[in-house]
C-alpha cells in the first residue's frame, strides 16, 4: 500500500483524536492542527511532484487486488486539488487561531479543531477515492464535519440556517445511495474503474438516467441553478472562518465529483446538452442574484453559485482545453473565494455586520483591508492580469475551438456574467469602501488595535494578506498550473490510462 | 440479472414518494421523518440488487445457495449515518423549537425584501 496516498485522509483523522486529546491545553492543540495540516500540505505536494507529468499513482487497501478492495487514486488532477484545499485549510486555520488567540470569536475551540481536521479527510478522501462507495463515505465525512460546525457559536438564525442546510444536504447523499444501489445493480462492482469498464455496455437509456442522477445528487452540492435555493440561505450565516471553506471547498468538491463521475463513468455525449443548459443558467441566475443583495456576504454567495456555472461550462464542452481551463477556474475559484470570505471576516470585525447600508469609508478604516480586498475582487471579475482572467480565457477559447450555437451562447453568457460581476463588485467598493467612515468605525478600530486584540488582528490580516499572495501567485504561475491543467484533461478524457492504472495491463 | 421481488420495489417506491412527500412539508418534524424514510427506502433499494438477498451471506450451505454481501455492507454503513444524522437533526428541530415555539420553515425575509421591491433601492 502506497502510504503518500493514505496519508491525506489518515493524518488529519489521527490529528482530530490528538486535538480532542488536547482540547484543555489550547497551545497545544493550535499546535498540532497546525502540524497536521503542514503534514497534508507537504505530502500533497510530493504527489502532485509525481503525478504531475500524467502519472497515476494507485493504492490497493490491504493488498485485495482491485476491484475487490478499496482503491485510492491520485491522478494530476486530484493531487492538484489535495494540495490547493489543504493549503488553503492550513491559511484559514491560522486565520481562525488567529481570531482565537485576539479572543474575536465566539467559535468553541475545543470542538472547531478536531471538527475542522475531520472536515479535511473527508475533502481529500473524496478527491483520490477510487471507488463510488468510498466517494460517498468521502461526502459523508465531510457533510457530517460540515454540519457541526455550522452551527459553531448557535444562534437562533444559525440553528434554521443549518437546518436548511443538513435537510438538503441528506436529501442528496440519499439520492447518491440511490444511485450507488442502481449502478451496482447494473454492473455488480462501485469501482469507478470496474464501472467505466462494464456501464460503456449499458444501454445508452439507463446510462443517461444514471448520469442525469449522479448530476443532481452533485448538482445539489455544487449548488448549480436550479438546485442552489439553499446555498445564499445557509453560508452567509455561519462564522467566517467556516463559511469561507465552505465556500472554497465543499462546493469544489461537488464540482470536482461531477467532473469525475460524468468523464470516467459516463460517455460525453449522454447529458452534455443539459449541462451546457444549467452551466449557463447557474452563470446568469446567479450573478442575476448578487446584484439584487445589499449584505456583501450575500452578494458573495451568489456570486459562488453564478461561477460555478463556469466550471460545469468548461466540463460541457468536452474537449481538453476545456477540462484544462476548468482545472485551472477550480484552483483560482478556490483560493479567491476563500480570500473574500476572510476578508468579509474581518470586516466583521471593524463593523460587526457586513450589510452594504450601513458601512462607509473602509479604505479610511484600513487601507490594507481595501487592498485585500480589490485584488481577489478584481480577480473574480476576470480582469487581467488576475487569475481569474487567465482561468476565463482558457475556458472562452476552448468554447470557440468548439464553435457551434450552444457553446456561443455559452461564451456570451460567460462574458455577461463576468460584467455583471463587475458591477456588482464595484457597488461594493463604491458603497463600503469609498466615503467617510462612520464614528463607530473608527471607535472599533481604535478598539481593535489597542489592548489583547491586537495580536489576533495583526494574524488575521497577515493571513488574508497571504491568501491574497497566493492569488497573485496563481497568476504568475499560470505557465505551469495550465501545464498540469492539460495533463489532467488529457487523463480525465482518455479514461483507458485511468482504468489501467487501476485494474492492471490485462484490462480492456 | 433476475428480477428482484414485485412486493419489494412496490414497498420501495411507496417509501420514496412517502418520504419525498413529508420532505416538502413545512413543519421540521415532518421532515426529519421523512429523511428518516427516505434513508430506510435508500438501504431497501440496495438490497434489491440481489436477488437472493433472503439467504445470508456466508459460505458453507448448499452450492451456490449464498447472497452477495457486498450490499449489506454498505446498507449497514448507510444505516448508521443516517442514523447519527438523524440525532442530529432532532436535536436540530429541538433547538429551532425552543427558540421560537414553533418549528416551521419560516419565509426568506430577504428574498421577500427584494421581491417587494418596486423601484431600486439607490433611488431613495
Amino acid at each position: 500500500m502506497n502510504a503518500l496516498l493514505a496519508v491525506p485522509f489518515v493524518v488529519p483523522l489521527l490529528g482530530a483524536a490528538i486535538t480532542l486529546l488536547l482540547r484543555r491545553t489550547p497551545r497545544s492543540q493550535r499546535i498540532a492542527g497546525a502540524v497536521t495540516l503542514s503534514v497534508v500540505v507537504a505530502d500533497a505536494a510530493v504527489l502532485l511532484w509525481r503525478t504531475h507529468d500524467g502519472t497515476i499513482l494507485t493504492s490497493q487497501a490491504g493488498d485485495w487486488p482491485a476491484p475487490l478492495g478499496i482503491t485510492l487514486v491520485a491522478d494530476p488532477m486530484a493531487s492538484l486539488l489535495v494540495l490547493v484545499s489543504s493549503a488553503v485549510l492550513l491559511v484559514v486555520l491560522l486565520y481562525a487561531i488567529g481570531q482565537d488567540i485576539g479572543g474575536l470569536s465566539r467559535a468553541t475551540p475545543q470542538v472547531f479543531h478536531p471538527i475542522y481536521l475531520v472536515l479535511t479527510a473527508g475533502v481529500s478522501l473524496s478527491f483520490i477515492a477510487g471507488d463510488l462507495f468510498n466517494l460517498f463515505v468521502g461526502f459523508e465525512i465531510m457533510l457530517t464535519a460540515s454540519y457541526a460546525l455550522i452551527t459553531q457559536a448557535p444562534t437562533r438564525a444559525r440553528v434554521r440556517a443549518s437546518m436548511i442546510y443538513t435537510v438538503v444536504s441528506l436529501t442528496s447523499s440519499i439520492l447518491f445511495l440511490t444511485g450507488i444501489a442502481l449502478v451496482y445493480a447494473l454492473t455488480g462492482t462501485v469501482n469507478m474503474a470496474d464501472i467505466a469498464e462494464k456501464l460503456g455496455a449499458a444501454p445508452p437509456e439507463l446510462r443517461m438516467v444514471l448520469a442525469l442522477l449522479f448530476f443532481v445528487v452533485f448538482g445539489i452540492k455544487a449548488a448549480v441553478v436550479p438546485m442552489h435555493f439553499w446555498l445564499p440561505d445557509s453560508y452567509p450565516v455561519a462564522l467566517t472562518r467556516i463559511s469561507a471553506i465552505f465556500a472554497a471547498l465543499l462546493t469544489k468538491v461537488a464540482v470536482y465529483a461531477i467532473i469525475r463521475t460524468q468523464t470516467l463513468l459516463f460517455l460525453r455525449d449522454d447529458i452534455s446538452t443539459v449541462l451546457m443548459v444549467v452551466a449557463i443558467a447557474t452563470m446568469v441566475v446567479g450573478i442575476l442574484g448578487a446584484l439584487a443583495q445589499s449584505d456583501i456576504n450575500r452578494i458573495m454567495s451568489f456570486a459562488l453559485v453564478s461561477h460555478i456555472g463556469f466550471m460545469i461550462f468548461g466540463l460541457a464542452l468536452g474537449t481538453a482545453a476545456g477540462l484544462a481551463g476548468v482545472v485551472v477556474y477550480l484552483v483560482h475559484h478556490i483560493v479567491v473565494q476563500a480570500t473574500l470570505f476572510l476578508v468579509n471576516g474581518l470586516i466583521r470585525q471593524y463593523v460587526g455586520h457586513t450589510s452594504l447600508a450601513a458601512i462607509r469609508g473602509l479604505t479610511a478604516v484600513s487601507p490594507a483591508l481595501a487592498l485585500f480586498f480589490f485584488l481577489p475582487a478584481l480577480s473574480l471579475a476576470g480582469l487581467p492580469p488576475m487569475s481569474g482572467f487567465i482561468a476565463k480565457v482558457a475556458l472562452f477559447q476552448a468554447a470557440v475551438a468548439v464553435g457551434g450555437p450552444l457553446a456561443w451562447t455559452g461564451l456570451a453568457a460567460g462574458v455577461l456574467t463576468s460584467l455583471l460581476t463587475l458591477i456588482a463588485i464595484f457597488r461594493i467598493w463604491t458603497r463600503a469602501f469609498w466615503g467617510t467612515p462612520r464614528q463607530d468605525m473608527l471607535e472599533a478600530r481604535a478598539r481593535l488595535r489597542s489592548g489583547s486584540n491586537r495580536g489576533g488582528l495583526r494574524i488575521m490580516t497577515a493571513m488574508t494578506g497571504v491568501m491574497v499572495a497566493v492569488g497573485v501567485a496563481v497568476a504568475v504561475a499560470s505557465g505551469p498550473l495550465t501545464a498540469v491543467g492539460f495533463t489532467a484533461a488529457e487523463d480525465l478524457l482518455d479514461g483507458r490510462a485511468y482504468v489501467t492504472a487501476v485494474l492492471g495491463e490485462g484490462a480492456r | 440479472m433476475s428480477t428482484p421481488s414485485f412486493l419489494l420495489v412496490v414497498t420501495v417506491a411507496v417509501l420514496y414518494s412517502s418520504g419525498f412527500y413529508l420532505l416538502l412539508q413545512r413543519s421540521l418534524m415532518r421532515v426529519v421523518f421523512g429523511i428518516l424514510i427516505l434513508g430506510h427506502a435508500a438501504n431497501l433499494s440496495l438490497l434489491l440488487t440481489d436477488v437472493a438477498i433472503t439467504l445470508p451471506p456466508l459460505l458453507g450451505g448448499r452450492e451456490g445457495e449464498m447472497s452477495d454481501p457486498l450490499p449489506h455492507a454498505m446498507a449497514l454503513t448507510a444505516i448508521v449515518i443516517t442514523f447519527g444524522v438523524t440525532t442530529f437533526l432532532l436535536a436540530l428541530a429541538y433547538r429551532v423549537w425552543l427558540g421560537d415555539e414553533n418549528d416551521e420553515v419560516p419565509d426568506d425575509l430577504e428574498d421577500r425584501r427584494i421581491s417587494s421591491l418596486t423601484e431600486p433601492e439607490d433611488s431613495s
